[in-house]
Formats: structure tokens, sequence, C-alpha cells
């Protein structure tokens, strides 16, 4: 059965990650209620605008279950507005974040939307082949705490970033027909079913 | 290999704009309120459509002043209008660093023929169409973003309604038709046999799809959403409402569950008795009035 990976609707670009999600061999759903959240393996959170998205996830009640769905191991991977909404916090600025993954992000720091850009990207995780990454209005990673994985960057900073089950990309999978990160991602969803296979024959 | 300014990134942004509302402000404070209440972007412009065809004379590119002093107050993408067919205040809003830029038949045309050569810019455009084949000639100029038109500054959504629907039955008319079909209809819309052809496989089109003109209500972006727009422009709605922090959440509450009726009905209630803008009956408008039918 493959696995039922979520995207956050509420708003942003929802349907492009579903598209990429089941071609990389999974299953999506848009996710917008408690309901659909229960449902689901892992969550995607799209590209868009954070202050947006923060302000309808706490209109919406989904902030809290996230949070805790994420801590007892749910993978998540945010890209983008995705990663803002899940970092520890966002520089210069006292927006409100998720608090899901070690790092700072800095927001638009590529610069305006003149600057976004494709570019090629080796990025080790994903093999040799380079990786057509797309930036728009894009953030940086401008702190990682101790237990983050750099995974990728791109002039000194840093773009791509793990820390157990969560992913963040400062760039688009979503938008190119390369769907290596998107199975990157589904490879977390079986790290995680392994450790919850592991913590249950422990106990 | 670094490339700026691709269709990939143009039309990008666009659709990290979907499921969101973007907000016409006229001041840097505005454009504040429309951030906190949850705007995916702001259109900076000095007067909004009820205004401009309240006090008439010609509506042009807005003072820089003003669309910088927008861009320094939210975080948010700004857009900003240009005449049809100005490539000069085109090229003037990209050399500030607008994030998207409107040809929009809400100012004066500046050319009665053509419209800019958007492929020319390393900004996004956004354009304004009441069927498919004005959307597909938009697209083929270079437009990354379409919204359908309505009728700005009326605050009457049937303009709205009227295009949209247009839009989206034209689509669903090629997906069905004969291949061997396809070469007519293009002739027969004015628009290129290849766009034609892979609206026909896709479904959809290249871009996406806004609506503007006439929103006024969360009942009107819940309405528009339902008809297939992929987001929602509003103009006079609401900072013509008479509590537009009010209105600005709950369109946008309004605008992300278009398809559950509660939380519309939420929405709604959440405006307890303020009132929407005053609206017009499109239909007594003098032809010379409507701001729909400038651009082609």
């Amino acid at each position: 059965m493959p696995y039922l990976v979520g995207v956050l609707a509420l708003q942003g670009d929802v349907v492009e990650h579903a598209a990429a999600l089941e071609r990389a061999g999974a299953r999506a759903i848009a996710v917008k209620t408690l309901a659909d959240l229960d449902r689901v393996d892992a969550l995607v959170i799209p590209g868009g605008e954070s202050t947006t998205v923060v302000r309808l996830l706490d209109r919406f009640g989904l902030a809290a279950p996230i949070k805790s769905r994420v801590r007892a191991g749910m993978p998540l991977w945010g890209t983008c507005m995705g990663m803002i909404v899940a970092a520890h916090d966002v520089a210069g600025m006292d927006q409100p974040t998720l608090d899901l993954i070690d790092i700072t992000v800095r927001r638009n720091a590529f610069g305006r939307q003149n600057e976004s850009a494709e570019i090629e990207m080796v990025i080790p995780v994903l093999g040799p082949d380079p990786f057509p990454a797309i930036f728009i209005r894009a953030p940086w990673i401008e702190r990682v705490g101790p237990s983050v994985e750099l995974l990728a960057e791109r002039d000194g900073h840093g773009v791509m970033v793990r820390q157990g089950n969560v992913l963040g990309t400062s760039f688009h999978p979503e938008l190119t027909r390369d769907h290596r990160v998107h199975a990157y991602f589904l490879s977390m969803i079986d790290d995680a079913k392994q450790d919850v296979g592991k913590a249950s024959s422990a106990a | 290999m670094e490339e700026k300014g691709t269709l990939t990134v143009k039309r990008g942004l666009a659709q990290m704009l979907k499921g969101g509302v973007i907000m016409d402000v006229v001041t840097p404070e505005q454009a504040v309120i429309a951030q906190e209440a949850g705007a995916v972007a702001v259109m900076a412009l000095e007067r909004i459509p009820a205004e401009i065809r309240a006090q008439g004379g010609v509506a042009r590119m807005s003072s820089l002043e003003l669309i910088q002093g927008i861009m320094d107050a939210v975080t948010i993408p700004v857009m900003a209008k240009v005449r049809i067919g100005h490539f000069a205040e085109a090229q003037v809003l990209q050399s500030i660093g607008v994030d998207y830029i409107d040809e929009s038949e809400v100012l004066t045309p500046a050319d009665d023929l053509y419209h800019v050569d958007k492929h020319a810019f390393t900004t996004p455009f956004v354009c304004g169409a009441r069927d498919l084949g004005e959307a597909l000639r938009r697209i083929t100029e270079g437009a990354a973003m379409i919204r359908s038109k309505g009728e700005a500054g009326s605050g009457n959504i049937v303009e709205a309604v009227r295009h949209i629907r247009a839009i989206k039955d034209a689509i669903s008319t090629l997906t069905s038709i004969p291949k061997e079909e396809l070469v007519a209809r293009a002739r027969d819309i004015g628009a290129s046999y290849e766009l034609v052809r892979d609206v026909a496989e896709t479904g959809k089109l290249p871009v996406v799809l806004f609506c503007a003109g006439g929103v006024s209500t969360p009942a009107d972006a819940a309405l528009m959403m339902q008809l297939g727009a992929e987001g929602i422009f509003v103009g006079s709605g609401i900072f013509k409402s008479n509590d537009p922090k009010k209105f600005a959440r709950a369109i946008v509450d309004a605008t992300t569950h278009y398809n559950d009726p509660k939380i519309v009905a939420d929405a709604c209630r959440s405006l307890g008795t303020a009132d929407a803008m005053p609206g017009i009956d499109v239909r007594k408008l003098a032809e010379s009035e409507l701001l729909s039918t400038r651009g082609n």
C-alpha cells in the first residue's frame, strides 16, 4: 500500500506537490482540516505566502495538531514558505512559526521576484546528476542547529536541511519534472516507520 | 548555470499565490492591514477602481514614491499596474523591482491596438481576459498569469461570473471536440494553435487563472473559487467597505474554505452589521464607461 501524503492546502502550490508525490509513487491528498490530517502518513507544507498560512493555521486550529504529530515522528517537508513556517524563527522579524526544525531562516533573502532563478545544483543526497532548483523570492537558512544536517548550499547559504523527520528546501522541486527530492522525502517515511517499529519491539 | 526571468519562475510566483487573495491598496497602512489579514500579495495603486470610475480623467501608472512606500511596508509580493501597451511604464516598474506587473484595463489604455511584449521583461505580467481567446493571446504575448476581467469598481459580480464561465466553458469544449477541429477553433477564437492544442490536452490554461472585478463579499469569493478561479483579486471591495479589516479577513477565510459552506457562513457572520461597498448595475453603465471592453 503506497503511503498517503498530505499537502497542506490552506494556500499555495498544492496540486503541483500532489502530482509530484504521485509521480514519486505515493498517494496524495489535500489537507484542510483535522480529519484530513489524521489520515496521512506524512505532510508537505507547499510554497505560498508564510504570513497568510501562519494566520490560517492558527485561525483553523491546525498549528498545534501538526506540531504534536511531527513531534511524535510524522515526517514533514516544507518548501520555501513551508520551510519558513516549520523553522525555529525568522531572522529580523517576530513572525510566529511552528518551531519544528532548529534553523533560522531569512525571508526573501535571495531578493524580490526579479532575482528569482533556475539553478542546476549538485545535491549529494540525490546522487551525482545536478538538480534543477527553482528559487522564487526564496528564503535562505541563516543558522543551523547542531542536530541539523545541511544538505545543499547556494552561494554559501543553506538551501536544503534535514533534522530527523523534518526536511526543508528553499527551492521548489514540485515545479520540475525531477522528483528525486519527493522520492527522498518518501524514504524519510520508511525511516519513520522503522523507528516506530523499533520503538514498539523495544517496548 | 543560473537563469533569471524564465517562464518557469515568472509563472511560478503566480503558482505560489494560488488559493489566496490579492488586495488593492492605496497606502502603506492599507498594505499592512491587508498583509495582517492574510493577503498573499497587494496591488499598489493611487486610486482604487471605484474612485477612478467616479473621478474620471486619465488613469496612469501610480507614483513611484507610493509604490516604493508600499514595497517597504510589507514582506508579501507587491504588484502594480501599467496602462495597456505602455511598455515604458512597465520598464520603469521593472527597474524599481515590483514583483508583478498588471497590464490593466482599469487604467486608461496607452495603445488601442497592441499590448506590451511581455517576453521582453524579467518581471512577470498578469493580464485580464473576458474569454479564452483573449487569455491565450495574452499568454502568447508573455503573460505569466491571467485574471478574469469582471467589471472593476462595480461591486457587482455578474461580469466576473460571465468571464470565468466563458473561459472555463471554452476550455471544457476544447477537451471534448475531435482533434481535427482544433485548428479551426484556434482561428475562430484568435489564438495560437499550439496553445489551443495544449489546453485541449491538459484541460487547463498553462498559467494560473485568478478572478477579478466585482468581488465584494466572502460569498462572492466562494462563488468564484467554485466556478474554477484559482485565487481572487479584490479591488474596491475591501477598502470601500465600512470595515476593511473584517472584510479582508472574511474574504481570505472564504477563499481558503470556499467549498465548506459552514466556514463561509462564519466568514459572513464575522462581518456583523458591516456593509459591503455599494454596487452599481453594470447594465446601466454606458458602453464608454465599461472598463472590461478595453484591450482585446
